[in-house]
């Protein structure tokens, strides 16, 4: 059967064109791949091949024919053992087909035969209400499991322990898991998190890696398609965002691109936020930077019950986890529950001191602000309810909204820089869900919008303190009180 | 003992070469397959058929992206079927194979079927990525490959990421990983090779050398002499080869494997190859001459000379003529699959995101 060469599309938006030249004459035998026409757009002059091998049958679009319509048959390609002949009758049939067609449809009438096909994609329906129902919470709506119920013997330890042993426990427990990363091994670790682990598991299992965050970035999400845990870590996460297109496009992607066969089953772990006099480069939050986009878990641990039990669940996730550390933090004490295998779920928050008044979320080191904050408060006679986030995404609204509920006040608190931060997704959620129930605009304290300047005082203004959220607090309740 | 282009065709061939920069196409004379390499006449017919089904899926692949049925971007591997069909070739079964965007011509020779990478060109529910990926990340676990990923550069440390957790498993196995000669200027290229050499890591790095990265060639991309050599700061052994002879292809592709396998750490092939169409579908090719892609075409096509091979092998017309009509019917199948499987259910935009805890010995159930 002869085969209709049409006009094609060049680009995805292109609809139709000029053909400008033959390259070929009726009667011409040609090979797949040879240049057969020339035709242009407003944006280039593009070359028409052959599709096939065979002979040009009949050329039905004229050479300086402009505004050809895509998939327009603009010649008839015979195929081995026919000839022209056979063509005209099935033109001539085509055509009686088409006047036919023509006159039932007078008024929509195309200029030029086009295959119904060449309409826009009809994938634009897909956006349909029952798709933005899930909009904000898509993948999330799986509960995580239930908070794990500790033996209540516990031990002090440093975050840095915890974290460290949260580590060992699950390189023991599965020989798939394995940390890299710059000076984890010889020196220990550049904050001393991974102290210890090499005398343990090796040089196999605990590997020094050149100052290439990308490349070992990638490395890692590598290993893990080939189906090993790598736990990565960045010695600040200032120096991920050399990484940050392999966190994004390889590891957090490559699961919806694969259409759920791939996964990416991967912790990058490494201090966040601002440290202590070392200026812009090397004192950034980046909660909402990862948050920010569907594929990776965010963990942001404040004590080191949660470091460890959080760290243990993320090594077990099957999906890419962000977990932001705080190197203040790392030398700190906290009671850790002594039981074999702590592990606290993803995905819920803690209600760290229980109040009436305001609600007060914080992740991370602006947890214990938040609490010192709500000490100052009750002195005061305002009653703060303190929420510890734990996981920024998926963010736990939940226990958010059930707290507003009861307060009627929220202020959230970040280190981060205010625009699009971690505070005013939880505020656009609370004012979805919890509307009827506020008795004051939610507020915000959060890191100055600035890079974070060295001058110790400049540097103090630039980051949130106990004070600023006490007085965001009191601010939140004045003239609000039904009192 | 077959010879496949005679010394006055390769001299001439070389002069022609030397006329044509930038796009200068491949060394004749560099990749001429030894002669005692040559495989048995079955294997042979295996690489004609695969090499076929590439070229005649990607003809179609790019008529049905003209008729709008496949949208987006579309990367053909057309000219290039050479290069990865002969180092399929010679692969061990647990190989690993990642690649970027030019990457139906890959997935076909792992052995993925034409109906699904097919229909997830066209954005159905068949495609192997149910129609969420697309021309430029489609995916196989089972045919051990792993992408098929869009961002120029970024399949390189993830190759490397294959080839040690090949190593870590103490398995026989080494990590094919592709990349263009557009991609070898991206310096996470370099933290790779740093990384695979340091470590020793069963990666076998191909670099696609086309001849152009886009519309920009080589020689106005790419300092330094070959991109064969851009591994010898690491220590990394490198090699020119023709990649339009596909029985080059295997032999070098052999004994690269045979280093990475034996762990001698990884090794560089640098395949001189040609695309005959544009970088993508909306690509005018005004960087280079109609006659320089011609005289590719006509002088170093690879299906070609790999059928002047068989020919001379006394394989016939009508058993050339069979295999033609075979993939042509793959192709037809695939394309009739591709078009007539449903689009993607609603419910799907909210699929894939996460994987839920799967309970488990490890996960933690209270």
């Amino acid at each position: 059967m002869a085969v209709e060469i049409k006009m094609p599309a060049l680009s995805p938006t292109m609809e139709e064109g000029s053909l400008t030249k033959w390259l070929v004459d009726e009667g011409a035998d040609v090979r797949s791949g040879d240049v057969i026409a020339e035709i242009e757009t407003d944006k280039a002059t593009m070359e028409v091949e052959a599709l096939d091998d065979g002979r040009i049958g009949r050329i039905l679009v004229a050479a300086g024919s402009e505004n050809v319509k895509v998939n327009t048959t603009i010649a008839m390609l015979l195929e081995e053992g026919e000839s022209a002949d056979d063509l005209a009758t099935d033109l001539a049939n085509d055509m009686v087909v088409a006047t036919s067609a023509a006159v039932s449809e007078v008024p929509e009438a195309p200029e030029s035969p086009e295959s119904p096909e060449s309409a826009a994609s009809p994938v634009a329906g897909a956006s349909g209400t029952a798709a933005v129902e899930a909009a904000t919470t898509g993948a999330e709506l799986e509960k995580p499991v239930a908070e794990p119920v500790a033996s209540g013997n516990t031990a002090p330890l440093t975050v840095r322990e915890a974290l460290r042993d949260a580590m060992a426990e699950e390189m023991r427990g599965d020989d798939r898991v394995f940390v890299m990363g710059e000076e984890v091994a010889e020196y220990q670790g550049a904050y001393k998190v991974t102290q210890g682990l090499l005398a343990e598991f090796g040089p196999k299992r605990v590997i020094d890696t050149p100052i290439t965050e990308q490349g070992f970035a990638g490395l890692g999400v590598g290993a893990a398609f080939g189906d090993l845990r790598p736990v990565v870590e960045f010695m600040t996460f200032n120096f991920a965002m050399q990484a940050i297109d392999q966190i994004i496009n390889s590891a957090a992607k490559t699961l919806y691109m694969s259409g759920g066969q791939m996964g990416c089953p991967i912790v990058f772990r490494g201090p966040n936020g601002a440290a202590s006099r070392v200026a812009a480069q090397h004192s950034q939050c980046y909660a909402s930077w990862y948050a920010h986009c569907p594929g990776l878990k965010v963990v942001s641990p404040w004590s080191a019950a949660d470091a460890k039990g959080l760290l243990k669940a993320a090594i077990r996730d099957p999906n890419p986890v962000i977990f932001l550390e705080n190197e203040v933090m790392y030398g700190q004490s906290f009671e850790v529950p002594d039981d074999d295998d702590w592990v606290v779920p993803i995905g819920r928050a803690n209600i760290v001191r229980e109040g009436s008044d305001v609600t007060i979320t914080a992740f991370s080191i602006m947890v214990g602000r938040a609490l010192e904050a709500a000490d100052k408060l009750a002195e005061q006679g305002i009653s703060a309810e303190v929420i510890d986030l734990r996981t920024i995404r998926p963010l736990d609204i939940d226990t958010i909204v059930n707290s507003v509920k009861k307060t009627s006040r929220l202020v959230t608190c970040e280190e981060g820089f205010p625009f699009a931060g971690v505070g005013s997704e939880i505020a656009m959620q609370v004012m979805e869900q919890a509307f009827d129930w506020l008795d004051a605009p939610i507020a915000r304290v959060t890191g100055k919008d600035v890079p974070m300047p060295y001058a110790a005082n400049l540097e103090k203004l630039a980051l949130p303190q106990i004070e600023d959220i006490v007085a965001t607090v009191v601010a939140s309740c004045e003239g609000f009180r039904g009192d | 003992m077959v010879q496949i282009i005679t010394g006055a065709e390769m001299a001439e061939a070389a002069k022609a070469a030397r006329k044509r920069k930038p796009g200068r196409p491949p060394k004749a004379a560099a990749g001429m397959a030894a002669v005692n390499d040559m495989p048995p006449t079955d294997e042979l017919v295996t690489m004609y058929r695969d090499m076929l089904l590439i070229r005649r899926f990607e003809e179609k692949a790019g008529q049905l992206y003209g008729m709008g049925q496949i949208g987006g971007f579309c990367h053909l591997y057309i000219g290039q079927e050479a290069v990865v069909v002969g180092l399929q070739s010679v692969s061990k079964p647990g190989d690993t194979v990642v690649t970027s965007y030019r990457d139906h011509g890959h997935m076909l020779a792992c052995g993925m079927e034409a109906d699904g990478v097919m229909a997830e060109l066209t954005g159905r529910e068949g495609g192997y990525s149910r129609g969420k990926g697309g021309s430029m990340h489609m995916f196989s676990r089972e045919k051990n490959f792993f992408g098929g990923h869009g961002i120029v550069g970024a399949q390189v440390p993830i190759g490397c990421g294959l080839a040690f957790s090949h190593k870590y498993r103490e398995e026989a196995n080494v990590c094919m990983t592709y990349l263009g000669d557009g991609a070898v200027n991206q310096g996470q290229v370099y933290e790779s090779f740093n990384m695979a050499a340091l470590w020793d890591l069963p990666c076998l790095f191909v670099i696609e050398n086309n001849q152009y990265g886009m519309g920009t060639a080589v020689t106005r991309a790419a300092a330094g002499r070959s991109l064969a050599d851009r591994g010898a700061a690491y220590g990394i052994p490198g090699k020119q080869v023709d990649g339009m002879d596909v029985l080059a292809v295997r032999t070098a592709g052999a004994e690269a494997l045979a280093h990475c396998r034996a762990g001698k750490g990884p090794f560089i092939l640098e395949m001189k190859t040609y695309r005959y169409r544009g970088h993508s579908m909306s690509d005018p090719a005004k960087y280079r001459t109609r006659e320089e892609v011609d005289a590719m075409r006509k002088q170093h096509d690879p299906i070609d000379q790999l059928r002047d091979v068989l020919m001379k092998q006394d394989m016939t017309e009508a058993a050339l003529k069979t295999i033609d009509s075979d993939v042509k019917a793959i192709v037809t199948n695939a394309t009739e699959f591709a078009q007539t499987s449903p689009e993607p259910d609603p419910s799907e935009l909210y699929t894939d995101i996460l994987k839920p805890l799967t309970g488990g010995a490890t996960s933690v159930e209270v």
